[in-house]
């Protein structure tokens, strides 16, 4: 479904992203994981058409989106859920969900009470300034918000951060309704152990490559990965 | 008495106008952060559409003409002067519009000469009406109703339709706004056209009343409109309305007690005064952003 393709990245003389290769397949969750500033965000973000890459190429159903301007991609059912949640503080609630389906002109009813039903606390604060939910309400509202778009293809950029592990579990448990529901998932976590688990396929990021591929079970057997990113010793 | 009334009317009209002008500086501000030099200068040209309109068309033709004109000016100013350097620094866009504005002044010197010329009268609008004893021209009444319409049209559309809600969306977080699928640059062409459309209303009900239209015409309006909306708060619709009111209402009082040679340096100590005492103006934004 999404293929990218020996992508790589420069932001001025850095190159942040080294050409990297993989796929998504249509339906699956898969997981990018890595340490700090090893080239996660910059992947979603090229993805997404935010930063433009200076070599490769992402292909989705076989059409080339390398070149295609941000709201096009999303047009396509491409969606990402930024890192650090990006909300828009001085829109309501209800707002900031409704503008998630900018792109759609069919009635948005049956979605919003989706979300609902996903978030409740969400239609409890629908009236309320986004910028006065807590970090983990704001985080709910931009994977709802995301949601919105009726995306094949769903993003997310470290929905975990700064979530108390209850909040992070009910997150981790929506996402798999989600993608039960048929949307395909490519997530990046901090929370490796517990992206690891739900996912079907995942990759280690270091410094801009990909040193590490396999199924997310695979990867949570590994020593080196249960050493460097689970931080348990065999 | 009657004299006290008609300067009051003539205020709130002056106002008014100011009013839709300063609208123009507070929505650009609030997309692009940027201070567009060029507004005032938009506004001077609105001036000359209407003159050159109106010589070869009836009146109601050559509005709608001057309302376009004035439109597509503001549209194509953006896409020329202010578009290629949406990544630059903000200083390089502000340099542009200094540009722009001298570029309008002196392109309309070199068309239209230095002279002023006269502005047409639209019927109806100079007829002298009578209140009390004071008579004033229904321009001066009309002003402030159209003003206060049309900045209630405005609300709506930046709060309750699909494109207004672009407009607060990219004005916050260009990246998060285009991650919803809105196209910026359509926006901000859109936000452009909206300004601009104010300032020829605002220039058609102003120069009706001043009977006449020169190149820099639009320079002095054009500053004080600035201060009306940094007054007001820049970035927001009332705060520009509100603004425009003050200091128009202000200007003509100071005129009427008659320190005439005063009224201009008044509009700029309260620049200052607002400056030094709430920089973020009456209605500033307050953020509540929470990372
Ligand atoms: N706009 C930018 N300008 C310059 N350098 C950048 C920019 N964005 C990212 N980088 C650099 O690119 C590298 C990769 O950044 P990226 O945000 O992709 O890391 P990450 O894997 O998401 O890290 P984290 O887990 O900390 O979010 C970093 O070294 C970062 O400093
Ligand atoms: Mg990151």
């Amino acid at each position: 479904m999404l293929k990218v393709e020996n992508l790589k990245v420069n932001f001025g003389g850095i190159e942040a992203v080294k050409g990297i290769s993989f796929e998504v397949k249509e339906g699956e969750i898969v997981t990018l994981i890595g340490s700090n500033g090893a080239g996660k965000s910059t992947t979603l973000r090229a993805i997404s058409g935010l930063v433009k890459p200076s070599e490769g190429r992402i292909i989705f159903d076989g059409e080339d989106i390398t070149k295609i301007g941000t709201s096009k991609i999303v047009g396509k059912g491409i969606t990402l859920c930024p890192e650090g949640r990006r909300i828009f503080p001085d829109m309501t609630v209800i707002e900031n969900i409704k503008i998630g389906a900018y792109l759609r002109t069919d009635d948005l009813q049956n979605d919003i009470e989706k979300c609902n039903r996903l978030f409740p606390i969400l239609k409890e604060r629908e009236n309320q300034l986004a910028g006065t939910l807590s970090g983990g309400e704001q985080q709910m509202l931009a994977v709802a918000r995301s949601l919105m778009s009726r995306p094949r293809i769903m993003m997310l950029d470290e929905p975990s951060l700064g979530l108390a592990p209850l909040i992070v579990q009910n997150i981790f448990n929506i996402l798999k309704e989600i993608n039960e529901e048929g949307v395909t998932i490519l997530l990046i976590e901090q929370n490796a152990n517990m992206a690891l688990r739900l996912a079907d396929k995942a990759y280690v990021l270091e410094t801009g490559k990909i040193i590490m591929e396999g199924t997310g079970k695979e990867l949570l057997d590994n020593p080196k990965i249960k050493e460097a990113y689970l931080g348990k010793k065999n | 008495m009657s004299t006290f009334l008609q300067y009051v009317f003539t205020g709130i009209s002056v106002g008014g106008c100011y009013a839709l002008i300063a609208i123009g500086y507070t929505l650009v501000y609030g997309i692009l952060r940027l201070i567009n030099f060029a507004h005032g200068d938009i506004f001077m040209m609105a001036g000359y559409f209407m003159i050159f309109s109106f010589a070869v068309f009836p009146f109601p033709v050559a509005i709608i003409i001057t309302l376009v004109a004035t439109t597509a000016l503001g549209i194509l100013i953006e896409k020329f002067a202010y578009s290629p350097l949406r990544q630059a620094p903000r200083m390089s866009v502000m340099i542009s519009a200094i540009g722009v504005s001298y570029l309008l002044q002196n392109l309309s010197t070199y068309l239209f000469s230095g002279l002023p010329q006269p502005y047409p009268a639209i019927p109806g609008l100079k007829q002298r009406v009578m209140l009390g004893d004071a008579s004033v021209s229904l321009v001066t009444f009309i002003t402030p109703i159209v003003t206060i319409i049309i900045v209630l049209l405005l609300l709506r559309l930046v709060n309750k339709t699909k494109i207004g809600m672009a407009m607060r969306a990219v004005s916050k977080d260009y990246e998060a706004a285009s991650l919803m699928g809105i196209k910026l640059n359509t926006t901000i062409s859109f936000t452009f056209a909206v300004g601009s459309l104010l300032a020829a209303v605002g220039s058609i009900l102003y120069f009706t009343d001043r009977s006449s239209v020169y190149p820099f015409s639009g320079a002095l309006p054009g500053l004080k409109c600035f201060v009306a909306a940094v007054f007001g708060g820049i970035g927001s619709i009332p705060g520009a309305l509100l603004g425009g009111f003050f200091i128009g209402i202000s200007e003509t009082i100071i005129k009427a007690v008659g320190l005439s040679t005063f009224s201009d340096a008044f509009t700029f100590i309260i620049l200052i005064i607002m400056l030094i005492v709430k920089p973020t103006g009456l209605f500033g934004e307050k953020s509540v952003d929470k990372v």
